[in-house]
């Protein structure tokens, strides 16, 4: 069983996720921002189960592992979708949104093919081993369509401000994340590192809660003072 | 070596994007008008300059909180604090680092100087609503 500073930072995230669904609705913005409000209720669905799970089984059961596993693929996939359609709102005005779709499409395909000829070797707990390599790579595919995002963003000379902090809010948890894992694999015998993860879980949704509370669709901002060289 | 690489390489990523997300704090308030009030109270005329931004910090330590500019205020404080520190470790490496430095924290000063203003409008409102219960 997860210790109390565990518990508290999961349950905490849980109701950030709760709370950007609620912002999300309040403000009329849930179809809007649909796939960053789906990522988050599958989260919040996910969540319950994995605790449900671990009440009833143990975190050292089989079920509660296959369960933590497959979920953690559905969530990385449907993070993927989310980043995809920020992708679509910021090439929206160019008319290439079947370009992003099939594009998306081929890189899916691509990481789950990479993913599975990584895991084909061993015979033995293929399935579970595949859904853990897809949800790593398609981390690390997210970290650089996000970076890509952020340059596209500066190119186009974007102008929403929600949207603009929405996709820094992924950037900054996309690299978060990569630098905690790789923390992990040189200094792993720190148990505080262990606790950055699940506290960069708890900062995706509260910090967009807060772009989507802040900001109202129509707020704008200039572009050229994204930029730290004026051009 | 591996791990390091990745490592350094996730963390100015992280950094970039951090300063990213505190400039478009920033530039989300560059168009907000500051109020007659706030103008006399912190000294700002028409532009902020970087040494505004201690003062208008220390007043809006006196205004009561708002839950939802405290996180974004925490990180522009921080990016201020990195500027703080470009200025004087590198400012003697390229001098036009300085001006940039400068013109970059007055940005953080006015962003500061808008949260007083919503701050104060806040507490207004609230006295306003609790004499009319």
């Amino acid at each position: 069983m997860p210790g109390p500073i565990d518990l508290s930072i999961w349950f905490l995230g849980t109701a950030f996720e709760l709370l950007f669904v609620v912002c999300s609705l309040a403000r009329k913005s849930f179809l809007t921002y649909l796939f960053l409000n789906l990522y988050l209720l599958i989260s919040i669905a996910v969540s319950t189960g994995r605790f449900v799970f671990l009440q009833s089984y143990g975190q050292g059961s089989s079920q509660y592992r296959y369960f933590y596993y497959y979920s953690d693929a559905l969530l990385t996939l449907t993070l993927f979708c989310a980043l995809i359609s920020l992708y679509s709102r910021v090439f929206g005005e160019l008319r290439t949104g079947e370009y992003v779709k099939w594009g998306a499409v081929f890189l899916l395909l691509g990481t789950a093919g990479f993913s599975y000829a990584v895991v084909a070797q061993s015979a033995e707990r293929l399935s579970t081993d595949f859904a853990y390599e897809l949800s790593q790579n398609l981390y690390f595919v997210g970290l650089v369509l996000t970076y890509i995002l952020w340059g596209a963003v500066l190119k186009l000379r974007e102008t929403r401000t929600r949207l603009v902090q929405i996709i820094l809010s992924l950037g900054l948890y996309f690299s978060g994340y990569a630098a905690s894992y790789a923390l992990m694999n040189f200094s792993g015998r720190f148990s505080i590192i262990r606790y950055i993860c699940p506290v960069l879980g708890c900062f995706l949704p509260l910090s967009w809660s807060l772009t989507i509370l802040r900001n109202s669709e129509e707020s704008r901002l200039v572009p050229a003072q994204l930029v730290a060289v004026p051009r | 070596m591996m791990a390091v690489l990745i490592f350094l390489a996730s963390v100015a990523t992280l950094c970039m994007f951090f300063a990213s997300y505190c400039r478009s704090l920033v530039a989300s308030s560059s168009r907000h008008p500051l109020s007659a009030e706030v103008r006399d109270v912190t000294g700002i005329r028409n532009v902020a300059t970087a040494a505004d931004y201690a003062r208008v910090v220390q007043l809006l330590k006196l205004c009561p909180e708002r839950q939802e500019d405290r996180a974004g205020l925490q990180a522009v404080d921080i990016y201020y604090s990195w500027l703080t520190v470009a200025r004087r470790m590198l400012a003697w490496i390229a001098p036009s680092l300085r001006s940039w430095t400068e013109h970059e924290q007055a940005c953080c000063a006015y962003f500061a100087a808008v949260t007083l203003d919503r701050r104060i409008a806040h507490s207004r409102e609230m006295l306003t609503h609790e004499a009319e219960l």
